[in-house]
């Protein structure tokens, strides 16, 4: 059984048409790359997984039970978790703050319930060396390079025992010794039995995480297949219409 | 626990040392020792004009009021906002307190409702705001405008100093001294360490470092960030009433012109005390400090003989030097 199953999703905006009859699978454990041009229905699929909004058509199963989402919070609570392109990052905090917005851990008897510092960088510089980071949970964001905000953002998602991750474009606008960096946080997690969305226009960072791809064009889903059995080129093809469906 | 009071976490293991002098106010408190120093070489009658216990007593209460006003504002600009009605707030607060005092009522019943006047007045600003997404700036704006016509038409432009059976009670709460100091610098004392707990080590305040910092980011993760926006106002709000019954048992009258420009007092002491303007940082200490500064500046150089018409500039040269000092500052980490 898929961890997260999709059947016969639509998306209506108005008139327009989003995304078409798509079926849409995760597994635990691996990593499947989204591809698509822009307007082909790639985050439109993500933002419904997320919760942002619930499907115009279609049924979503996770675990094996029927799910509706009808805000952000309830995808969350369900454990599937985004890191966004912008990262959703407070830079005047700590890492550990960070990873700890919205969940903070805290010492003390009521009335007098402080902030446990101490515990939540603890834990957090845990989560960085689970996931082989070099982040130091007490140091500010804003000084961090974008490697290491990726981690906060990642050990994030990990803080929550997270069984979805969605991750849209996290390579877009960092360095290429940082990329690497960014694959491989998503191996160990894939490696921890995750399901992880890769939304990316970068072919080379799918075809060296991914194991499944999916590739969208005008809302209809044109491949869903290992990506050992594709090739760059297939999906450029696949992307641009050139080839009609694989 | 070794940290700067009332700021934003930035973690436990840092050198304290390190920590201290890397903050602003740590720079502003020494140029509140060094002022007096340099005005005592250059002017040796100043010595003894400025270090006098009524001289001390005088301008640690002249702040107090402003440094009140400047705790609630800091909130409202961590969390990246501003409030520019807290002189008008001021003077509707005051003349709320005058009035029912006026006609007989009990202290505690007008000052009561000179809080309460404080608390609509902030949540009035914060609904706007946080829910129709209105500009801080402008909407405080108008409320400095509402608030001081409010203020004219309350009172009819009369002016109050007699103030019924609790006469006594009023004037001694704000104008007397317990131990030696003035009852505002007790109040503005607690206020400040109840403030620079509640930024540094309660959720709420981690939330409103994170709004200034990402608004989008805490709406992302949960926090409720326009219920947290309204009451950051309303935090003003109420300082802001704290102040006004202090002060006006201090003057022992008060009129509609009540605080007229001490928006810019208080968002001066916020800045040279290191706030940002864009939100984010920020603490309670950086507001007390701030507004110290001020006064220290306005003290030496009245009793420096220096004619007060150059007052504004020198005041104005430390607001332009605490914001280059924190460029610098910002250079130096970035």
């Amino acid at each position: 059984m898929a961890l997260l199953e999709m059947s016969n999703i639509s998306m209506h905006y108005g008139a327009i048409e989003a995304l078409s009859g798509v079926d849409f699978a995760l597994e635990r454990g691996r990593i499947t790359g989204l591809m698509g041009d822009n307007g082909a229905g790639k985050s439109t699929l993500v933002k419904i997984i997320a919760g942002n909004f619930p499907p115009s058509a279609g049924k979503m199963f996770l675990e094996g039970r029927e799910i509706a989402f009808s805000r952000p919070v309830d995808a969350r609570q369900a454990g599937i978790e985004v890191v966004y392109q912008d990262l959703a990052i407070c830079n005047n905090l700590t890492a550990a703050a960070n990873v700890f917005l919205g969940r903070e851990e805290m010492k003390g008897v009521w009335p007098v319930r402080i902030l446990d510092n101490w515990r939540m960088s603890d834990r957090s510089k845990e989560l960085f060396e689970e996931l082989k980071s070099e982040t130091r949970p007490d140091d500010v964001v804003r000084s961090m390079s974008g490697g290491q905000r990726q981690a906060v953002a990642i050990a994030r998602t990990h803080l929550s025992q997270a069984k979805i991750v969605l991750m849209d474009e996290p390579t877009a606008a960092i360095s290429v010794r940082q990329v690497a960096e960014v694959l491989d946080l998503m191996r160990r997690l894939r490696d921890q039995g995750m399901a992880i969305v890769l939304v990316s226009h970068r072919m080379p960072d799918v075809f060296s995480v991914s194991d499944q791809i999916v590739v969208l064009r005008r809302g209809h889903k044109v491949a869903d297949k290992p990506i050992s059995k594709s090739s760059p080129e297939e999906v450029t093809g696949l992307i641009t219409g050139a080839i009609k469906i694989a | 626990m070794t940290a700067a009071p009332g700021y934003a976490y930035s973690g436990p293991r840092v050198g304290f040392i390190q920590k201290i002098v890397s903050k602003q106010p740590f720079w502003v408190l020494i140029a509140v020792v060094i002022i007096p120093m340099v005005m005592t070489l250059v002017e040796p009658t100043f010595h003894s004009a400025f270090f006098s216990g009524e001289n001390f007593v005088n301008n640690t209460r002249n702040f107090a009021f402003i440094a009140i006003m400047a705790l609630g504002q800091v909130a409202v600009m961590i969390t990246g906002g501003i409030d520019l009605s807290v002189g008008s707030t001021l003077a509707i607060s005051g003349i709320v307190l005058g009035l029912l005092m006026d006609a007989g009522h009990s202290f505690w019943l007008a000052a009561f409702a000179a809080l309460l006047t404080g608390l609509a007045v902030g949540a009035v600003n914060g609904y706007l705001i946080a829910y129709w997404r209105l500009s801080p700036f402008v909407v405080t704006l108008g409320m400095l405008s509402i608030g001081r016509s409010l203020a004219l038409a309350i009172s009819n432009n009369k002016f109050f100093h007699k103030f019924g059976p609790d006469q006594g009670l009023l004037l001694q709460f704000g104008g007397g001294k317990t131990f030696g100091i003035a009852n505002p610098v007790i109040v503005m004392v607690i206020l400040a360490l109840i403030m620079g707990f509640v930024f540094k080590y309660t959720r709420y305040g981690r939330h409103l470092y994170a709004i200034g910092g990402n608004e989008h980011a805490a709406r992302l993760t949960g926090v409720p960030v326009d219920l947290l926006k309204v009451s950051v106002y309303v935090l003003s709000g109420l300082m802001t009433a704290i102040a006004a019954v202090l002060m006006v048992g201090w003057l022992g009258s008060v009129t509609n012109g009540i605080g007229i420009g001490y928006e810019l007092r208080v968002i001066a002491s916020t800045v040279i005390g290191g706030v940002n303007l864009l939100g984010g940082e920020g603490g309670a200490f950086a507001a007390v400090v701030g507004a110290a500064l001020i006064e220290i500046i306005r003290n030496s150089l009245l009793l420096a003989g220096v004619d007060p018409y150059w007052q504004g500039t020198f005041v104005g040269v430390f607001i332009i030097l605490a914001v280059l000092l924190e460029r610098l500052r910002g250079r130096k980490v970035g």
